[in-house]
């Protein structure tokens, strides 16, 4: 049975990714499940999507714990926990990475003897995380790396699946994922199929009684606002938004106001400031500004100008 | 043959459809919505012939599905989890009315803590309302299940509503591929919906007469709603003979997988049950003599057949996927329930495993079937157990350790 993961961000299309792929599979004459996995079902936060392909009948189900190829769209998950990208992980796992850093970075950096490749195209995308069509692309790379799906099939499956867009955005994720896909050929069934525990060779789980605690530690006694500053929601941001202040009116209320996370504060100075550690980057207060005092530049950009100010 | 790749939800959708259903009140729930979404999508592009309408609650949708059975329009309506419970209420009422229709519930783990992944205490909360339950394990069985569904709950020895459940994540926004029904031949299999005396016309107002003086006539209405869910189990094979004829799936009231000469068997409901023919099948290629019995229809019971099924095997172990506090495992209940003083009655084993989503693991089943080995091998059951692992319990002391400095924050504060 093939086994793969889809990590990216929410908006960057591994729903999508995972359907194209599970449609190809099922057009060869494979049985397939494919299922996304939302989290926190917001734009730019983690998600994950999954295929299972098998000969016969699939009776696993739910997440894969262990990946026989793990597609990363966005390599700036790789180190939120959260993300469990490297979940599961090992020796027998490739790993595709859309990265400017090299295979043997990722090696190093997460020292692991997993196979790891990265996304032929985009090099001259300077953010990785918006190259355009990228679920089309990671589909093709991924079907190119099992090496039992043709082109002329997975650009059926393709089609079917993004049958609700218009003809030329179709046919322009057509083009640029059959070029992936000719490039990843080279690498045709790098992702070998896994097998799970048998009943004759397992590990035991390590089970235990759950002792009985008292209502003082078994309650629910985690309040809102303090796990609401913990969680630093501003890493789901893909853009962010800027106060030029020798812009900004000092109107004192718009911004703070529509920001529907309250990530803006108003100064004592009658000035706003925004918290980026909780700001998600969705710039409702860049359309709202009425003398346009607020820009938006990507973040990584933006993190690369922070790291440029502190050296 | 249609085979195609479709979500629970979507197979849940088609099943509404193919079963001609006339009237869909709706109310959106997480994750159960894309089920309304698709078939409102559908008659909106004039690709089906019903009317939606949103409510403004659960309660409201069931009532307004029970009326509309009433008034003699076949009514399909789907809900999940707190939108179940909000309508608990109106599901024991509409049961009383014994008007039929059918309601999907997609199973997902209630409050508190709030969760959106499956679990079966939403749906074991309906378990005494009076609905027909089947239990879905696939998206196939999905599809099928709501076409038996109407004809079991509007037959006129049973005449009660059904509810067909299937779990959410595992089934419903996975795709799976759906071999689906021609359109023609689920029409001529579900039939014309007779109601019989439910006469209410909308033109023609009508006082029903609800409560009763006495507990005479309480047991009585209550009684027979009893019989009638009841005689599901004698007019479902009839029903599935039928559907295997016209379409070549065979759905027996209850999913017996090796258990022919079964020595050690598993006993599950949904989905999380295909986990365990995985176990099976290693079980078996490892010498052992396992096998997996899933209740299709769990209201009514097949008690019966339970005890056929289970006499002279050496130990059963029962995985419940919900808990009823300070008594354990519901299905287990049941089935100690069902083979009470049986001549020959295997050993029973009670497993709590995947509330709220937690998977339950290959290794898992494996050392459930050990534990029952030992338990025939011992003559006594072990203690009842939940799946939890020692990491498990690392990684909430993790959460809880925060949960403490936080509350350490705000006090100093």
């Amino acid at each position: 049975m093939f086994r793969i993961r889809f990590h990216g961000r929410g908006g960057q299309g591994m729903k999508t990714a995972s359907r194209i792929l599970g449609t190809a599979f099922f057009k060869t004459g494979y049985e397939v499940q494919d299922a996304p996995r939302y989290g926190a079902e917001r734009r730019g936060a983690p998600i994950f999507a999954y295929v299972r392909a098998d000969k016969s009948a699939i009776n696993e189900r739910g997440i894969i714990s262990h990946p026989d190829l793990v597609v990363i769209a966005d390599d700036t998950l790789v180190g939120m926990p959260a993300a469990g990208v490297t979940q599961g992980i090992d020796a027998h796992t490739l790993l595709l990475i859309n990265s400017h850093d090299s295979a043997s970075t990722w090696q190093q950096r997460l020292n692991t003897e997993a196979n790891v490749l990265t996304l032929s195209a985009g090099e001259d995308v300077a953010d990785r995380a918006t190259l355009p069509f990228i679920s089309s692309r990671c589909a093709a790379a991924a079907a190119a790396l099992t090496g039992v799906i043709t082109r002329e099939i997975f650009i059926e499956a393709l089609c079917e699946e993004l049958d609700h867009l218009r003809q030329d955005i179709i046919d322009q994720n057509r083009d640029i994922a059959l070029s992936e896909f000719d490039d990843m050929t080279v690498n045709a069934g790098l992702a070998k199929q896994g097998g799970l525990a048998t009943a004759s060779d397992y590990v035991k789980p390590d089970w235990i009684a759950l002792p009985f605690e008292s209502a003082q530690i078994s309650n629910l006694a985690i309040h809102a606002g303090v796990t609401s500053v913990k969680v630093r929601t501003g890493l789901w941001r893909t853009m962010r938004p800027v106060i030029n202040y020798p812009n900004c009116s000092g109107c004192a209320w718009i911004c703070s106001t529509y920001c529907p996370d309250g990530a803006i504060k108003v100064r004592t100075d009658g000035y706003p400031e925004i918290d980026y550690e909780h700001c998600k980057g969705c710039l409702v207060c860049v359309a709202q500004c009425p003398p346009h005092a607020i820009e938006s530049i990507p973040e990584h950009i933006a993190r690369d100008q922070e790291v440029g100010e502190t050296t | 043959m249609t085979r195609k790749l479709l979500t629970g939800n979507s197979a849940a959708a088609w099943g509404a459809r193919l079963a001609c259903v006339d009237y869909i009140p709706a109310f959106p729930i997480t994750p159960q919505t894309e089920i309304i979404e698709d078939l409102a999508g559908w008659i909106d592009r004039g690709e089906m012939d019903a009317r939606l309408v949103t409510l403004e609650s659960e309660h409201s949708m069931i009532t307004a599905a029970g009326s509309a059975a009433s008034s003699g329009v076949r009514a399909f309506t789907a809900t999940s989890s707190q939108g179940l419970l909000y309508a608990m209420e109106m599901i024991y009422a509409v049961a009383g009315w014994r008007t039929p229709f059918v309601m999907v519930n997609v199973s997902r783990g209630l409050a508190s803590p709030i969760t959106l992944e499956s679990d079966h205490n939403d749906i074991m909360a309906a378990r005494d309302s009076g609905f027909l339950q089947i239990h879905c394990a696939t998206c196939q069985e999905i599809a099928d299940g709501i076409l038996l569904a109407y004809r079991l709950a509007e037959h006129p020895q049973v005449r009660i509503p059904a509810i067909v459940n299937f779990d959410g994540f595992y089934l419903s926004f996975t795709r799976e591929p759906v071999d689906l029904a021609r359109a023609a031949k689920a029409r001529a299999f579900v039939g014309e919906y007779d109601p019989e005396n439910l006469q209410f016309r909308g033109n023609s107002p009508l006082s029903q007469a609800m409560a009763v003086l006495g507990g005479g006539p309480y047991s009585y209405f209550r009684y027979e709603a009893h019989l009638a869910v009841q005689q599901a189990l004698s007019v479902y094979d009839e029903i599935a003979d039928e559907f295997e004829d016209i379409f070549g799936r065979r759905y027996d009231m209850i999913d017996c997988y090796h258990m022919d000469d079964a020595e050690y068997v598993f006993v599950m409901l949904g989905s999380f049950s295909t986990k365990a023919r995985e176990a099976v099948d290693s079980l078996r290629a490892a010498g052992w003599k396992a096998g997996l019995l899933r209740p299709r229809l769990f209201r009514p019971l097949p008690q019966q057949r339970i005890r056929q099924l289970l006499r002279g095997r050496r130990a059963v172990g029962v995985i419940d996927q919900n808990i009823s506090m300070g008594m354990g495992g519901v299905l287990h209940s049941e089935f100690a329930t069902a083979l009470y003083g049986l001549e020959d009655a295997p050993l029973l084993g009670s497993y709590i495993g995947g509330l709220g989503g937690r998977d339950i693991s290959q290794q898992e089943f494996f050392a459930i079937a050990d534990e029952l080995k030992h338990a025939y091998e011992n003559g006594e059951s072990a203690p009842p157990r939940l799946l939890y692992t020692r990491n498990e319990l690392t990684e909430m002391r993790k959460l809880q350790a925060i949960a403490q400095a936080e509350h350490a924050e705000i006090h100093r504060s």
